[in-house]
């Protein structure tokens, strides 16, 4: 699990100082360095920027590149969008839920994996697609998944 | 970097930049979009600049990273100028022969060009290739030429002179003229005219006004916005500027997915880059006119990309929609005048400027003018970005254009403008397609996605992927359109689950209505579009699952079975090594039987198993044969019985174990 360093969180709030509308972009900050967000992150913006956590739970519950748990050491996006959905995006994404004992949203109990669903990643042409760390993977069959996982430690 | 300053100042700069430029100088250009990307462009480019420098031609050949080019399908694309000689799927192996042949002697190599299956012929340039030619790129254009990381490119092909006409010839009154009359309509979904937006924003008696550029494109299957504002950002920060000055605002923001990194990052450096020269902040161009834009990153919700839900979200709140009693061009962010339109919509605009209203209204339909991008994706051939005058017909797009259908297999159905629009069948597909005649389909153009979809594509399983996407994605806020699709959803569910009734048909059509009149924003006023579109086209396919637990298309897993058929199988295990399940059984020379209470339908088997020797069998609405005996799956026996068994040969032709099971070759999957 990855600690989130409450002087980092300070350092992100500062980079919006005198802004207006920034939390949002704040949580992304957050989200993209640590890959997802502490209560303690949140308590330290409530404080710091006077919002109420009632409102950040809102926002960082309401999005879907939030997570308000920590996350595995790699994580798996399963494009779900529809040109991949109509060339099979499902059956890779079943082979990997199978493979890897948990759903889309979840992480393994190791740590090794979170598994995520997403709707569109843009790269159509070369569907399914499948994102691990980053990395694109794209026309890819269920066979091939075993494969590409076994790549990550 | 110089600030400019002026009209003359811009024209002395473009005459700077190109007079450095020897056009006769060999240059590689190399397709760096996220699709390319993901088919290895880093690596193809790192290679060219090793193999450059190995050959010590750094200084003699020109290396530029572009923007998109559309043709996804066959990427990395990389093109050799002069000469625009094309080679698609190119890998760093292939670079020290493209170095040593193509760019030293000249040559041509022939495997990297694109071969036309219909005529046999070999293409080797760029715009003779069918994809492109039966294209009339004109937004897209530049992404061809253009690194977007360097905003020189832009203006050597005549970037920001639109901007200068405005700021030094026109009046405000007159830009507004020029776009109506143009009849630029939004390329994001709703079709509104442009023009009108902005002369009801610039009217608008409230002070600051805002200008705001929408590339949120959450539709699944559109990516259009993404290649341009990846691929050539400072045509839309032009168009983007050029609007704040017809409307008079001074901040505008630019809305872009989080999910689109590459499109963040080039965003920044354009913004970073024309502040440099000028084309942002204080007295732009030395017009007196001040205008500077914020980014604002989106952070994966669907709903947010409509208008008034991106709103409350660039004011750091949560994106859903406002309820709608005054227009955003009154009330929009902060309660302020607000404009938004969609990446393309801002692109086209410096065109509109500098070719005039009439030529734009030269291109298209009577209601619908000028070109549209469109992302042509899902089964068809030729997957890629296709930019065509409003007006070309779905059959010249998805046959010229997009090479038919994949696997020589049936069209069924294309699906335009994403989960809002609507599924058009075989019998429309020489409808020209503009905003009006694909919502008389009673689809719509939306953003421009088009799924093409083929025989093995279920109708009901689409419409309920639709449902299921929009009820992850409606904000909950308003009841018909929360409630509507989860019930819509159970009903689907049941269907493609077997579980069907008589009358969930005119249930559906009846929640349906109800969403379509009470539902607080777009998203669930449209929402049905989906599943009416495909019962008013396909309610036999609908039938079929409710009264015969058919699924025609062989999809809906409740409703097919997988089998072996006994006097196919060779018995050479493959599928019983991929089966995760472990549901095969056999052996060698012992014919394979699927344990059907094993079986998770995950169709591995099926797609694993060799296309000429194509045992597993997929059914639906009939029953499983039942396994041949136990005494009768020996090979051996069957073979002295004379049926011809080549198990020993048909296992080395198919090569064995680990290679096949990675890489999933020779099965029958499309791809």
């Amino acid at each position: 699990m990855v600690e989130i360093d409450l002087k980092r969180v300070d350092e992100m709030i500062e980079r919006y100082k005198g802004e207006e509308g920034v939390l949002i972009q704040l949580l992304l900050d957050i989200q993209s360095e640590f890959n997802w967000i502490s209560k303690e992150a949140i308590t330290q913006i409530s404080e710091r920027m006077q919002i109420p956590k009632s409102q950040i739970y809102r926002i960082a519950s309401f999005y879907e590149a939030m997570s308000l748990e920590p996350v595995g050491r790699h994580i798996i996006q399963v494009c779900l969008g529809t040109a991949c959905q109509v060339r099979g995006a499902p059956k890779i994404l079943d082979r990997i839920e199978g493979d890897l004992k948990i759903k889309g949203g979840e992480t393994t109990p190791d740590m090794r994996f979170t598994l995520k669903r997403v709707n569109c990643l843009g790269c159509c042409a070369m569907g399914p697609v499948i994102v691990v760390d980053g990395i694109y993977h794209g026309k890819i069959t269920p066979a091939m998944v075993e494969g590409i996982l076994e790549t990550y430690e | 970097m110089l600030r400019i300053n002026s009209k003359e100042e811009l024209k002395a700069l473009r005459t700077n930049i190109t007079s450095k430029r020897d056009l006769s100088k060999p240059y590689i250009t190399i397709c760096s979009g996220t699709a390319c990307h993901a088919t290895g462009s880093d690596a193809v480019a790192a290679a060219i600049q090793a193999e450059l420098e190995k050959q010590g031609l750094t200084e003699d050949v020109g290396v530029r990273r572009t923007g998109c080019h559309g043709f996804c399908e066959r990427g990395p694309i990389i093109v050799i100028y002069p000469g625009e000689l094309c080679y698609l799927n190119v890998t760093p192996e292939d670079v020290p022969e493209i170095i040593a042949k193509t760019i030293k002697e000249n040559e041509i190599i022939e495997r990297l060009l694109y071969y036309d299956s219909s005529t046999g012929e070999r293409i080797v340039h760029e715009h003779e290739i069918p994809f492109y030619k039966y294209q009339t790129r004109v937004v897209f254009s530049g992404n061809l030429w253009v690194d977007p990381a360097n905003i020189d490119d832009y203006i050597a092909l005549g970037g920001y002179q639109a901007l200068a006409k405005v700021l030094h010839e026109m009046t405000p009154e007159e830009v507004l003229e020029e776009v109506k009359s143009a009849n630029l309509r939004g390329r994001g979904g709703g079709g509104f005219p442009a023009g009108r937006k902005w002369e009801s924003t610039r009217n608008a008696t409230g002070k600051p006004k805002y200008v705001i550029v929408n590339c949120d494109e959450g539709d699944p299957g559109a990516y259009m916005d993404r290649s341009i504002m990846e691929g050539n950002p400072h045509r839309v920060l032009e168009g983007l500027i050029i609007a704040a000055y017809a409307i008079g605002s001074q901040q505008g923001f630019v809305y872009v997915r989080q999910e689109y990194p590459l499109a963040v990052k080039n965003l920044a450096i354009a913004l970073e880059q024309a502040r440099e020269y000028g084309f942002l902040g204080k007295d732009i161009l030395g017009s007196g006119f001040e205008f500077d834009v914020k980014v604002h990153r989106g952070a994966g919700a669907f709903v947010s990309g409509e208008s008034s839900a991106l709103m409350n979200a660039i004011e750091g709140k949560v994106g859903e929609p406002r309820p709608k009693y005054t227009h955003t061009s009154d009330s929009g962010i902060w309660d302020k005048p607000s404009s938004l339109n969609n990446v393309e919509t801002y692109a086209t605009v410096p065109l509109i400027i500098r070719k005039g209203a009439d030529w734009f209204n030269s291109i298209g339909t009577e209601g619908s003018k000028g070109t549209k991008i469109f992302s042509l994706v899902g089964k068809v051939n030729n997957t890629g970005l296709v930019e065509v005058p409003m007006g070309t017909t779905l059959r010249d797009i998805i046959y010229k254009i997009g090479g038919g259908i994949r696997g020589g297999k049936k069209f069924k159905a294309v699906q335009t403008g994403g989960p809002s629009g609507g599924v058009i069948p075989e019998q429309y597909l020489d409808t020209p397609v503009d905003f009006d005649a694909l919502t008389k389909l009673g689809s719509m153009m939306g953003s421009g996605g088009m799924i093409v979809m083929d025989e093995d594509t279920c109708i009901v399983d689409i419409a309920r992927y639709f449902v299921d996407f929009l009820c992850n994605e409606s904000c909950g806020k308003c009841v018909p359109c929360r409630e509507g699709l989860k019930r819509m959803r159970e009903i689907l569910n049941g269907i493609v689950a077997g579980k069907g009734r008589e009358g969930d048909i005119e249930l559906l059509k009846e929640i349906a209505d109800v969403m379509k009149s009470a539902s607080l924003c777009a998203l669930g006023t449209t929402a049905a579009n989906p599943v009416l579109s495909t019962i008013r086209y396909f309610s036999d396919e609908y039938e079929a699952h409710i009264r015969d637990g058919r699924c025609p298309a062989l999809v809906c897993k409740d409703l097919i079975s997988f089998y072996i058929d006994p006097d196919k199988c060779t018995a050479c295990r493959l599928c019983m090594k991929n089966c995760p399940e472990g549901a095969i059984e056999g052996d060698k020379r012992v014919i394979h039987v699927i344990d059907q209470t094993k079986c998770i339908k995950c169709g591995i088997c099926y797609d694993v198993c060799p296309s000429k020797v194509g045992a597993v069998m997929k059914i639906s609405g009939e029953p499983v044969p039942p396994p041949i005996p136990e005494a009768e799956r020996g090979i051996e026996r069957r073979k002295e019985k004379g049926e011809g068994r080549k198990e020993e040969k048909g296992e080395k032709e198919r090569g064995e174990g680990k290679g096949q099971k990675a890489k999933g070759e020779g099965g029958r999957d499309e791809r």
